[in-house]
């Protein structure tokens, strides 16, 4: 505490802290940032673990390794983890690395607590695992936690979710109002708004999205916990509420978080393609006011998860419309990257490689996205394992592959070094294989009926699901190589890179040495 | 009861390779499935244009092939055309939708109602206008499940009592359930309801061809959900008169025997077989077989005090549920027999060995509120 | 901004109290999940220690590092652009806080506008009302719920209009305060805090009275169905917030005591009484929606 005061304006360079102390304490965006990667990456394990239980359970009908209410337990705690601790803090993690070194600020506005927001994040995890192991089991009722399942129908776990998801959410928020701050106040001079790179802008938005539907989602939790525990009837008919009413409070939260969960990738395309296409991104206004676009239709489109709830044709026909409009800024996008790519000069890295992978997977799950919205035909669709596929393809090969094409093309800013190339291109090749053997029969079993959630199936189904879990386990396999990848690149093996790293790169973040230094623009840069 | 396989399944056996929706058998199933072709084609012609130009790019304008950048970053004439050329799309898209969404959404002038209820995990099916109802239970045997016999050709998706429909009538299902959300859902008929409890939703269906038509509960409802599935046999107008008929009289039958019962005593024998084959049915998804239920989520009755002291409070917490837990009531599920019988035999297996049994006329005492 | 000299930005060194905060929450989260476990169940149990034991810690990580932030701040080494991340800052967690009332104003419009309506057998619910709920009536308050429960609403006349009054004055008297705090008026200043901290607990007390009033004499509970449980919880939230509100005034009351804020530099001071009004117009809202109509 005093050791701040006395360091006053003087020194410049604060002493670099070592040992564990290092991490616990600290105040330097580029470490929090690390420590929200690999606290993303681990519970990406965990919750990739849980996936192949549910897995091995669906290889073949009948019930063999868990039982149904376990199988309920991973279904659950699989959604939670890979949205609330896995995509959110990886990109949490690399906007604390790059928001500041992209606009040129010496660090996040609000240092201290960025510390706070992530330390929160391990502990609310720790309660949610914790969960599984109590008498009658964690939290069984799916990652979108229905009330009445959630409420009388829970077992006594559902306490501390409740809790877990209140302490996630105040970290999210925190980590929300750190980003917004310092993209508001912290540019260096000369990067006005037009001028910010994408990735800032669209966490930008991100974060507003965060501000704006976190705090619902603790209002629904909050809701849950005192229809469960003290008596109140918000979503119980004979107290005047209704079970739909808790579907419209969590999907007008649900939604914007699926964007939550693309924006950012969408930024992390719109640095990359560019570099290798060694040509500047085509379309940078359109590309802002998309993601604008597409951040304020989020808040109006939430029904089309509940279209089979009894909701008057009204309203469904409001909502089909508002969502299928998303496509349109979404298209946007999409035809900016491609249209970057047009006429450029290519060259195929790793995470180009990714990134590509991201444009041709993330549209696939569009589409299919525009086909759920559909409404008469999402009636059909609905709670299959169509609309499981339409999410993995976005969130996998949407989200976690932009994770993996950003961890690529940042890594050697952080370390200094070449990550292993050839092993980085297996990830790649066995990713690209096995996440499509995983996912695209999932159309074919969802369309032929194969309702989402169940740990047992008709034997019509058998074949496609023994394929998607072999193309799960080798997902789950290939993943281990990029586990590899990431522990040689942190030992600082491989060959040192110059300052742009990649031929193509543009931007502040290219312009300091590599590694990058603890501490960067204490003065800021002047951008032209 | 039903002979199932009396009925020739037509058109409604899902092959091994099934890859898209069923056109299904009424007129709005082959709507939306014509719809959904519709959307499927448009998607994947716009996935070839987008992705033909990026390959095209991806090949030809490598730098290995010597390509050098172009300076071009924008073009306003080409942003406005990619945004309203798939606005224009999207109203093609959306027109015969709504067409579609209007005609499901119209439940009025029904020529048959029929209540559907959901519980964990059963249906129960009320013909509003007819003097009948039942449950309809999953019939596939656990031993299947665990893999102990071969499964049959309808794994999990068979039931002990189907609903029965007339062909060529409307009928008008209304949705309900007792305890958690679940879905009705039948593909053929492309009709997917949420069962909300407390609230009530309309649906409707008119069937052209007889036959048995399978689905599930498609909304996740628990540990069971999975396991309850839908089976509707439609029937010819006048087969399905016969068939309520001859179920209305079988109802009324049972009713009268249930009130004969109350005068006599049944051996601890009959109670207890009676008894375990109630419990396996209706109990023992929660409380396990074996009577200990899951700890932290439904109580065991191995042991319990209730179970060994309290008889009144016993039956009364069966027959009439427990509010505010996932305890069902099952006054109006089982017989008076049953009841009496299943309640013995919770008083007496797993080593609970109170001795005492259940007469009919004991839960009929608590039935009448004394 | 080019012209201005530039002034450095004021990044922390190490700092233990972040992670306390952390381990507060998580005995919070523990604590509070066990206790309400237990409490419900009536077991006996730790939940109420451990949860015991993360408040103390998090009032304790809040005294620890709003020492360092006045230490900082006194010394002179937050820069101007530090005030602005800090405000910047404070009116987003307020915005997130708008958002949070939001979910419950939501719940309380869906009640009164769909869910009692269709109950009722309003829209395409005739069967809903015929089959599940005969002889359910729509009204609001919600006085009979279709289960049966019945209760008496609360009139919006006398306390919850006093409290009104109360609130709105106390958000001059805040703002008085702030004026006369950038005008060097230091005894108009204390005055118009201490009064804002008065109305606050008179409000507070008041509040708690129509609690006790509403559980004893009017039979209008937690459990009364949604027209009690909006009621409660918003009004019970936004009671959660004044007195997290009358802290902070307190406190800063306290610093002004001891001389800290100046005219220019008191950030403090601004998020306390941006906080203030908040409150109170969330109080304004809720004493429409939830009160009057
Ligand atoms: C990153 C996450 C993410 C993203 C980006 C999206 C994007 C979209 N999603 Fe998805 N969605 C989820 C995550 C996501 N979704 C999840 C997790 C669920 C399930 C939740 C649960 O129940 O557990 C879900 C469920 C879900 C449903 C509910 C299904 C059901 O339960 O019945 C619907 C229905 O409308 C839907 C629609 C859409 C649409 C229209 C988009 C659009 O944004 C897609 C837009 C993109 C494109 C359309 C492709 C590119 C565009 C072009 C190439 C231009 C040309 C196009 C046209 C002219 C049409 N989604
Ligand atoms: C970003 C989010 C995200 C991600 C990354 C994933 C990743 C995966 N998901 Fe997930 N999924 C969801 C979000 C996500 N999912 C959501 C929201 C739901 C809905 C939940 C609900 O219904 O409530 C869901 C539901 C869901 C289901 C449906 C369950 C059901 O309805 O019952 C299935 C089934 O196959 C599935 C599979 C997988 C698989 C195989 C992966 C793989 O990509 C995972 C790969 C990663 C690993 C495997 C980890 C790395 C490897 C190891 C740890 C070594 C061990 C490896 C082996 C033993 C082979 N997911
Ligand atoms: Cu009933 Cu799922
Ligand atoms: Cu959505």
């Amino acid at each position: 505490m005093s050791t701040a005061t006395e360091h006053a304006h003087d020194d410049h360079h604060h002493h670099m802290p070592t040992g564990i102390k290092r991490w616990i304490f600290t105040t330097n965006h580029k470490d929090i940032g690390t420590l929200y990667l690999w606290f993303a990456f681990i519970m990406f394990l965990v919750g990739g673990a849980m996936a192949m239980v549910i897995r091995a359970e669906l290889f073949q009908p009948g019930l063999q390794i868990v039982e149904p209410n376990f199988f309920n337990q991973m279904t659950t705690v699989h959604g939670l983890i890979m949205v609330f601790g896995a995509v959110m803090p990886a990109f949490t993690g690399l906007a604390n690395w790059l928001v500041p070194m992209m606009i040129g600020a010496p660090d996040m506005a609000l240092p201290r607590m960025n510390n706070w927001s992530f330390w929160i994040l391990p502990f609310a995890f720790i309660i949610l695992l914790a969960s599984l192991f109590m008498e009658g089991g964690g939290p069984a009722f799916g990652w979108t936690f229905y009330a009445p399942l959630s409420t009388t129908y829970s077992g006594d776990s559902t306490a501390l979710f409740v809790f877990s998801v209140h302490i996630m959410g105040i970290s999210s928020i925190m980590g929300a109002i750190n980003v917004i701050v310092t993209i508001w106040n912290m540019r260096a001079p000369g990067m006005t708004w037009m001028k910010m790179p994408l990735f800032v802008w669209t966490w930008l938005i991100t974060a507003f999205l965060l501000i704006a539907v976190m705090p619902v989602l603790a209002g629904a939790v909050t809701m849950v916990l005192t229809d469960k525990f003290f008596g109140t009837s918000f979503f119980d008919a004979a107290g005047g509420g209704d079970p739909v009413m808790f579907q419209h409070i969590f999907w007008f939260f649900g939604h914007p978080e699926v964007y939550i969960m693309i924006l950012p990738a969408f930024g992390i395309i719109s640095q990359i393609v560019p570099t290798f296409s060694r040509k500047k991104l085509f379309g940078y206004a359109s590309m802002v006011y998309a993601t604008t676009s597409i951040a304020l239709l989020s808040f109006i489109v939430w029904a089309h998860h509940m279209f089979t709830t009894g909701m008057p044709v009204a309203a469904e026909l409001f909502f089909m419309i508002a969502t299928m409009l998303i496509s349109v800024p979404t298209g946007v996008k999409v035809f900016n990257w491609v249209a970057t790519m047009w006429r450029g000069s290519l060259t195929f890295e790793v995470p180009m490689l990714f990134a590509l992978a991201f444009i041709v997977l993330f549209t696939i799950g569009g589409l299919s996205g525009l086909m759920l919205a559909i409404t008469p035909v999402d009636f059909q669709y609905h709670d299959t394992y169509f609309v499981v596929a339409h999410f993995h393809y976005v969130l996998v090969s949407g989200a976690v592959f932009s994770i993996m094409a950003a961890v690529y093309y940042w890594l050697p800013k952080w370390t200094g070094k070449m990550f292993d190339v050839t092993l980085a291109k297996w990830h790649f090749w066995c990713s690209l294989i096995s996440v499509n053997v995983l996912f695209f029969p999932m159309h074919f079993i969802g369309l032929a009926g194969m309702p989402r959630r169940i740990p047992d199936y008709a034997l019509q189904f058998a074949d496609f699901n023994k394929w998607i879990s072999i193309g799960g386990f080798a997902f789950g396999l290939s993943q281990l190589i990029f586990l590899a990848v990431v522990i040689k690149a942190c030992r600082k093996q491989g060959e040192p890179v110059s300052d742009q790293v990649w031929e193509g790169a543009e931007g502040l973040e290219w312009e300091i040495p590599s590694p990058a230094p603890y501490h960067t623009f204490e003065t800021p840069p002047v951008v032209k | 009861m039903l002979s199932v396989t009396a009925f020739a399944d037509s058109g409604a056996q899902k092959d091994q390779y099934q890859l898209n929706l069923s056109k299904g058998v009424t007129d709005i199933s082959g709507q939306v499935y014509d719809l959904h072709m519709l959307m499927f084609y448009i998607c994947v012609a716009i996935a070839l244009v987008v992705f033909g130009v990026m390959f095209y790019a991806m090949y030809f304008h490598r730098k290995s092939r010597g390509a050098k950048p172009a300076h071009f970053h924008e073009s306003v004439k080409v942003e406005i055309a990619w945004t309203v050329v798939p606005f224009i799309i999207l109203i093609f898209m959306a027109v015969p939708a709504a067409k579609t969404l209007i005609a499901m959404e119209d439940s009025s002038k029904a020529d048959v109602t029929v209540l559907v209820t959901g519980s964990q995990w059963k249906w129960h099916y009320k013909y509003m206008d007819r003097d009948l109802s039942y449950y309809s239970l999953l019939a596939t045997q656990p031993e299947q499940i665990q893999n102990k016999f071969a499964k049959g050709e309808n794994y999990l998706l068979e039931v002990d009592r189907p609903l029965v429909i007339p062909t060529g009538k409307k009928v008008r299902f209304l949705i309900t359930s007792d305890d958690v959300i679940h879905s009705w859902w039948v593909p053929d008929f492309a009709v997917k309801k949420d069962a909300n409890p407390g609230f009530i939703n309309e649906a409707w269906t008119r069937v052209d061809q007889p036959g048995i038509y399978r689905g599930q509960c498609a909304e996740l409802c628990g540990k069971d959900h999975g396991f309850m599935p839908v089976v509707v046999i439609a029937k010819d107008p006048a087969e399905y008169e016969a068939w309520v008929s001859e179920q209305e009289a079988i109802q009324r039958k049972a009713k009268e025997e249930e009130q004969k019962l109350l005068a006599m005593n049944m051996s601890m024998e009959e109670l207890m077989s009676v008894g375990e084959r109630v419990y396996n049915t209706s109990c023992a998804a929660c409380h396990m077989p074996n009577g200990e239920g899951l700890p932290g989520v439904f109580p065991a009755l191995k042991g319990s005090d209730m179970a060994l002291n309290d008889m009144p409070a016993h039956i009364d917490i069966v027959v009439n549920g427990k509010s505010g837990t996932a305890m069902q009531a099952f006054g109006k599920q089982l017989s008076l027999k049953e009841l009496a019988a299943v309640i013995t035999y919770e008083r007496n297996a797993w080593g609970n060995n109170t001795g005492d049994t259940v007469q009919a006329k004991d839960v009929n005492a608590v039935m009448n509120g004394q | 901004m080019a012209e201005q000299e530039y002034q450095k930005y004021y990044v922390p060194e190490q700092s233990p109290w972040p992670i306390v905060g952390a381990v507060a929450l998580f005995l919070i989260a523990v604590g509070a999940g066990n206790f309400v476990i237990e409490s419900t169940k009536g077991e006996s149990g730790f939940g109420g220690w451990i949860l015991l034991a993360g408040i103390v810690t998090l009032l304790v990580m809040l005294i620890g590092w709003f020492n360092n932030q006045i230490n900082e701040s006194m010394n002179g080494m937050h820069s101007d652009q530090l005030g602005r991340s800090y405000r910047q800052g404070m009116s987003w967690f307020i915005f997130s806080e708008v958002m949070f009332f939001a979910a419950f104003f939501g719940a309380l419009f869906y009640a009164r506008v769909i869910a009692v309506p269709w109950l009722a057998g309003e829209g395409n619910n005739a069967m809903t009302n015929e089959v599940l709920w005969p002889g359910f009536e729509d009204m609001w308050p919600l006085t009979k719920t279709p289960g049966g429960t019945e209760t008496t609403a609360m009139g919006w006349m006398g306390l919850p209009l006093y409290n009104t009054i109360i609130l709105l004055v106390s958000s001059f008297t805040c703002h008085f305060a702030h004026v006369a705090l950038e005008k060097e008026q230091r005894g108009k200043l204390k005055l118009m805090l201490g009064l804002t901290v008065l109305l606050g607990c008179i409000f507070l007390f008041l509040q708690v009275e129509e609690y006790v009033h509403a559980y004893r004499e009017m039979n209008l509970t937690l459990q009364s169905g949604v027209y009690g449980n909006t009621f409660f919880l918003l009004t019970g939230f936004h009671g959660m917030h004044v007195t997290l509100g009358t802290i902070i005034l307190i406190v800063l009351w306290l610093r002004i005591m001891k001389g800290h804020f100046t005219p220019k530099n008191h950030f403090a001071f601004q998020a306390g009484s941006w906080y203030w009004h908040f409150v109170d117009v969330v109080w304004v809202m809720l004493f429409f929606f939830v009160y009057i109509l």
